[in-house]
């Protein structure tokens, strides 16, 4: 049989057959563009309001407002770096602790049986307890400074990190390790070749909740006890009625969190790249 | 490469059983019983039977991934006593790692065997690979091949260790009716090229004719063997052997045997309203 091609159809088939469909910029980028545009529409709608005088300063405040005070906190007055920089620390310590510590345990409390069946019953009800009850304890123990707030924030973020992590080499295929064994695969051979590859989704999901309730954690501990970092800042604010240098905080605390969200993405897609696209 | 000698026995089985413990139930199911049989060097077997009748069970033992509970197994001798280098499964379903290329999960079997040297390793791979008939998908993950390709790279995996039996476990139950087809008439051309022992488990008669030099008929409650057939067709074999009289001749013998334990085991309506009774 010889090949036909497409163009000796022209004769039978619709002209436009034979072009490739394309797609428009907008049929691209749909879910981006209708995003944008409704963020746009909102600040829009928020600043007119706030322009024609109809939101009480001292309640609520207005994206110029809020941009201004921005501004002044980071650049010209800077009064916001120092807050930032302590907020920072507290969390990079915490959080880099918590997840040096959960990644290497959740593996070893996923594959082996007896360590889980010790520990269980204090990590399951850890877990379902907010861990900011403990803030108060863990300002007598450790006073109002860092040390206090990284323990928080180590606690925040450590138990959702280490039950991904233990989920993930639990539900490791069955089927790979009996391939694997089949192959006459060491226990280290297994835990090297199968359990790692197929946790790190899970350590992913793990750190990017990490990353949720250690933010969560940093600023109540600032909020609740000390005189620095954005948590102490936002509780000033309050109760202060400075609106604006709130929302400012709010900001800043929402880009850190979005930030480390997206660097997780990158990871994760760096270690997917064998999956099929998903749509 | 293993030289063949087709006097020697390469696989034997002495009164093999195996129990299941269900739960709720005062006794053990006996899974298999007395499964006796001998598999020359280069020999190519397949066994077939309803399901139910053990004939997976029997391959796990074969492959030391399950324990037998009476019995013996040995592999030229040895008996077989958990995994061991001298054997490699092929899977029903292919169990690649998802995240290894092709390549790479040809080369992992010789990976954890350990006996091979880095620079083997690669050659070997390659030497496979062209042999199932993938040159050129090396770099493909998985994900990116079909059913039937990733059948071949489960094959090349296997066959890379160098086993002195190859234990094929229904490897192309999950394809589609035409896949499987050429899948057969692939796998005498690489069974001759690589000249390995093979057991072969299936349920598709037709398949297991076409392919051994012996089949095994394995009865139901319990598992055992229960009809043992040299096929006696010229190799090489084509498809069209299939339609060959002698050919449905034969499968439809295996088959009345095989309808005969379906129904005994109430698999089946009985054909035959009488034999209920």
């Amino acid at each position: 049989m010889t090949a036909i091609h497409p163009s000796d159809l022209a004769s039978g088939v619709k002209r436009e057959a034979l072009i490739r469909p394309t797609k428009s910029f907008y049929q691209r980028n749909d879910t981006l563009i209708i995003g944008i545009i409704s963020v746009v529409v909102v600040l829009i709608v928020w600043e007119i309001a706030w322009l024609a005088g109809r939101i009480d300063p001292l309640f609520f405040s207005g994206p110029s407002a809020i941009i201004e005070r921005l501004w002044s906190g980071l650049v010209t007055r800077g009064d916001m770096i120092p807050h930032i920089i302590f907020s920072a620390q507290n969390f990079a310590a915490g959080f880099s602790l918590a997840a040096i510590i959960a990644i290497p345990l959740g593996i070893a409390l996923g594959w082996y049986r007896m360590p889980r069946m010790i520990l269980d019953p204090f990590i399951t009800s850890l877990y379902s307890t907010p861990r900011i009850v403990f803030v108060p304890l863990f300002v007598m123990w450790f006073g109002l400074g860092f040390a206090s707030k990284m323990v928080i924030v180590f606690m925040s973020a450590f138990f959702p990190i280490l039950l991904n992590v233990m989920a993930g080499v639990r539900t490791t295929d069955d089927q790979l390790l009996g391939a694997a064994r089949s192959f006459c695969a060491t226990q280290g051979d297994l835990f090297r070749t199968i359990v790692l590859p197929s946790t790190v989704p899970f350590i992913i999901v793990g750190l990017r909740q990490g990353v949720a309730h250690g933010l969560i954690g940093v600023v109540v501990g600032e909020f609740f006890a000390g005189s620095k970092g954005v948590g102490y800042l936002v509780g000033e604010a309050g109760t202060t009625f400075k609106t604006d240098l709130l929302f400012a905080c709010v900001i800043v605390i929402a880009t850190a969190g979005l930030t480390m969200a997206a660097i997780l993405k990158k990871v994760e897609d760096h270690f997917q790249s064998w999956r099929p696209p998903q749509n | 490469m293993l030289q063949v000698n087709p006097n020697a026995t390469r696989l034997t089985a002495r009164n093999v059983s195996k129990l299941f413990w269900v739960e709720g139930e005062t006794d053990p199911t006996i899974a298999l019983h007395d499964v006796s049989l001998d598999i020359k060097d280069g020999e190519f077997v397949c066994v077939v039977g309803p399901s139910g009748c053990g004939k997976t069970t029997f391959l796990n033992l074969v492959a030391g991934l399950l324990p037998y509970d009476g019995g013996e197994i040995s592999i030229s001798g040895n008996r077989v006593d958990g995994p061991g280098r001298d054997r490699a499964v092929v899977f029903q379903q292919s169990r690649l790692l998802p995240w290894r290329t092709t390549f790479d999960n040809v080369k992992y079997g010789m990976e954890l065997h350990r006996r091979f040297a880095k620079s083997e390793i690669g050659d070997r791979a390659q030497h496979f690979i062209d042999m199932v008939g993938l040159r050129g998908f090396e770099r493909r993950h998985p994900a990116q091949l079909s059913g039937g390709m990733q059948q071949r790279v489960n094959l090349a995996r296997a066959l890379a260790t160098d086993p002195e039996i190859l234990l094929m476990d229904e490897p192309f139950a999950a394809l589609d009716a035409q896949t499987r087809e050429f899948m057969q008439a692939e796998l005498l051309r690489i069974w001759t090229e690589a000249n390995k022992t093979v057991m072969f488990i299936t349920h598709q008669i037709d398949e297991a004719v076409y392919l051994a030099d012996r089949v095994f008929v394995f009865g139901t409650r319990p598992g055992r063997m229960r009809a043992e057939f040299d096929i006696p067709f010229e190799r090489p074999r084509k498809l069209s052997l299939k339609r060959n009289p002698e050919f449905l001749a034969l499968t439809d013998q295996i088959w009345t045997l095989i309808e005969e334990e379906a129904s005994r085991a109430g698999l089946m309506q009985a054909a035959n309203p009488a034999e209920s009774r």
